[in-house]
């Protein structure tokens, strides 16, 4: 046993002649930002730009609703496909808002988050071999999960100066014969860029001519600001060739419940299905619920929040361009991506010594793909008082950091 | 308009530099539409929600439900206004139910306030009856949560 003040002694373990990690496990690399962890946990007073969530609790309403099902004992396995009256609220809530409709029986799945809807689309679309094309920097899983699938994933860089959009025509520069999706996540995280609805087309377009798949992971469609959020699927003659992905965790500030969803043509969905059904059987059914209660009366929460994220959105982007962090205007997402160039940093560089230097927290951009080198990713979804002490400090080392 | 206001609801203390980034607006239209606001009562103060328990400060504060007969012509306000002109009545309210007006009453002992309700309240011509009920434990002020829970929902410090 360790105790505090006691000296680590390694446990004997017989050595293996060879190492029994998977050769696919052992070419994918831990996430660029698991390195941070254990150098944050040495310092205090550290002030936190990096966090990839709200910070709200969840809506009190919807928790409730979940301590009184459990007070019922509904403990239980759901349905592989999630709890029917959640499936039909869901259904009912993407005609309202998109008008997409779904049927509630055979073309709504509901997973643990959009992580596991994602990871189970790859899966259950790939063969070995086939390509996915996808926007970078782009959110981390996206390239391992496709190569766990058995997939090879091909990114397509974006630009600053686009307002890291993706252009159609970059996009079809790159497919060939084993192309078989175009992965897409607007509103963008780490960017926080939205697509152009006309740009978009031009996308569907290149879809429809290469009869290519579209995964589009929309976690924060409801998280935008003075533009309307344009989802995928319901582009003329998209639907049928879209797995929307969609969840709970940043409209609702739900993300710890795990609950999230995929709406697609009834054979992907069955497909999607048989691979939950035998790795993660259901959703929880407490989260499950809690996102019944959510679609049913949080629509005033999210109004409330998103609202109040775009104004901290205009704090955070009007200090970093003030700091010399140049930065144009996200349009959702919470998340601001401003260039460090000013510095000649690298981004991870940047990242580490700021810590160090400065007790705050942001992410490298090269977590995200190599063509997020030379920005940062800084969340504002972070009080005031913390966004303008963090401001405050990163001015001083940019100004100690100015080439 | 809204916007602003909501901005100095949830902090009195924002300044209007800050409420002008964030609200997109420029710094003259808001500093205008707060004078604005104060000068026809919109806003009709800026205070601080303080937790004297914290300071151990003794303060008794008690719900008075007063039962009134309404008067011809001016209905309840004119015994409202009887009421509310005492400072030791630091909120009045015209309700529905069993009763008549919510008074909150404050003093710095349980026998002030049942002084103030025996020989000021009680005794108005027109009131027929009241229910006196002390404050225990506050648990929440106008929207703000006062009593530590202890727990607070610990994020990641970096996350995807």
């Amino acid at each position: 046993m360790i105790t505090e003040n006691s000296t680590v002694v390694s446990i004997a373990r017989p050595k293996r002649a060879r190492t029994m990690v998977s050769r696919r496990m052992q070419k994918i690399p831990s996430s660029g930002i698991r390195r941070f962890f254990d150098l944050i946990a040495s310092i205090d007073g550290v002030i936190s730009l990096g966090v990839g969530e709200p910070d709200y609790a969840t809506p009190w309403h919807i928790c409730e609703s979940a301590v009184y099902a459990m007070e019922r004992g509904r403990t239980m396995y759901t349905s592989n496909y999630g709890l029917l009256e959640l499936r039909q609220g869901l259904s009912r809530h993407l005609e309202a808002r998109y008008g997409l409709e779904y049927d509630p029986g055979r073309e709504l799945l509901i997973t643990a988050g959009v992580s596991e809807a994602l990871d189970l689309a790859l899966r259950a679309v790939l063969n070995p071999g086939e390509e996915v094309i996808a926007p970078e920097p782009s959110y981390v899983s996206y390239a391992p999960c496709t190569i766990m699938a058995g997939g090879v994933f091909v990114s397509v860089p974006t630009y600053a100066e686009d307002g890291f959009q993706v252009r159609a025509v970059d996009i079809r520069d790159r497919i060939n014969q084993r192309t078989k999706a175009i992965l897409l996540n607007y509103p963008n995280n780490p960017t926080g860029s939205v697509l152009d609805r006309a740009e978009m087309v031009k996308v569907a377009e290149v879809a429809r001519q290469h009869d290519l798949l579209v995964i589009s992971d929309e976690i924060y469609d409801r998280l935008v600001y003075e533009v309307e959020h344009t989802c995928f699927a319901s582009l003329p003659g998209m639907r049928e060739r879209t797995i929307l992905l969609g969840g709970f965790s940043k409209a609702y500030a739900m993300t710890g419940w795990r609950v999230g969803y995929a709406a697609a043509p009834a054979d992907i969905i069955e497909a999607m299905m048989k691979i939950h059904q035998y790795t993660m059987l259901c959703a929880p059914i407490m989260a499950q619920v809690a996102a019944i209660e959510a679609l049913r009366a949080g629509e005033s929460d999210v109004q409330e929040m998103v609202a109040d994220y775009g104004q901290r959105r205009r704090v955070m982007v009007k200090g970093l361009n003030d700091i010399g962090l140049a930065c144009s205007e996200p349009q959702g997402a919470f998340y601001a991506f401003p260039s460090i160039k000013t510095t000649g940093l690298s981004s991870v560089e940047f990242a580490e010594r700021l810590l160090k230097e400065e007790r705050v927290v942001v992410v490298p951009g090269s977590a995200f793909g190599s063509s997020g080198e030379g920005h940062i990713r800084c969340c504002y979804a972070v009080s005031l008082p913390e966004m303008e002490e963090a401001l405050e400090r990163m001015g001083r080392f940019v100004e100690r950091h100015r080439r | 308009m809204k916007e602003i206001l909501k901005v100095l609801e949830q902090d009195a203390r924002t300044t209007p530099e800050q409420i002008a980034i964030m609200t997109g607006k420029s710094l003259a239209e808001v500093k205008e539409v707060i004078r604005e606001a104060e000068r026809d009562r919109t806003i009709i103060k800026y205070k601080t929600i303080v937790n004297w328990d914290k300071l151990g400060e003794e303060q008794v504060w008690a719900l008075i439900e007063v039962k009134v007969s309404p008067q011809r012509d001016v209905g309840f306000d004119a015994m409202a206004e009887r009421i509310y002109r005492f400072p030791e009545a630091r909120t009045v309210y015209l309700v529905s139910g069993t009763y008549d007006l919510a008074v909150f009453v404050t003093g710095k002992t349980m026998q002030e306030v049942a002084a103030f309700v025996a020989e000021k309240l009680a005794s108005l011509d027109s009131v027929q009856g009241t229910v006196t009920h002390f404050l225990l434990k506050r648990y929440k002020e106008d929207g703000e949560i006062l009593v530590d829970r202890g727990e607070r929902g610990e994020r990641l410090a970096i996350s995807p």
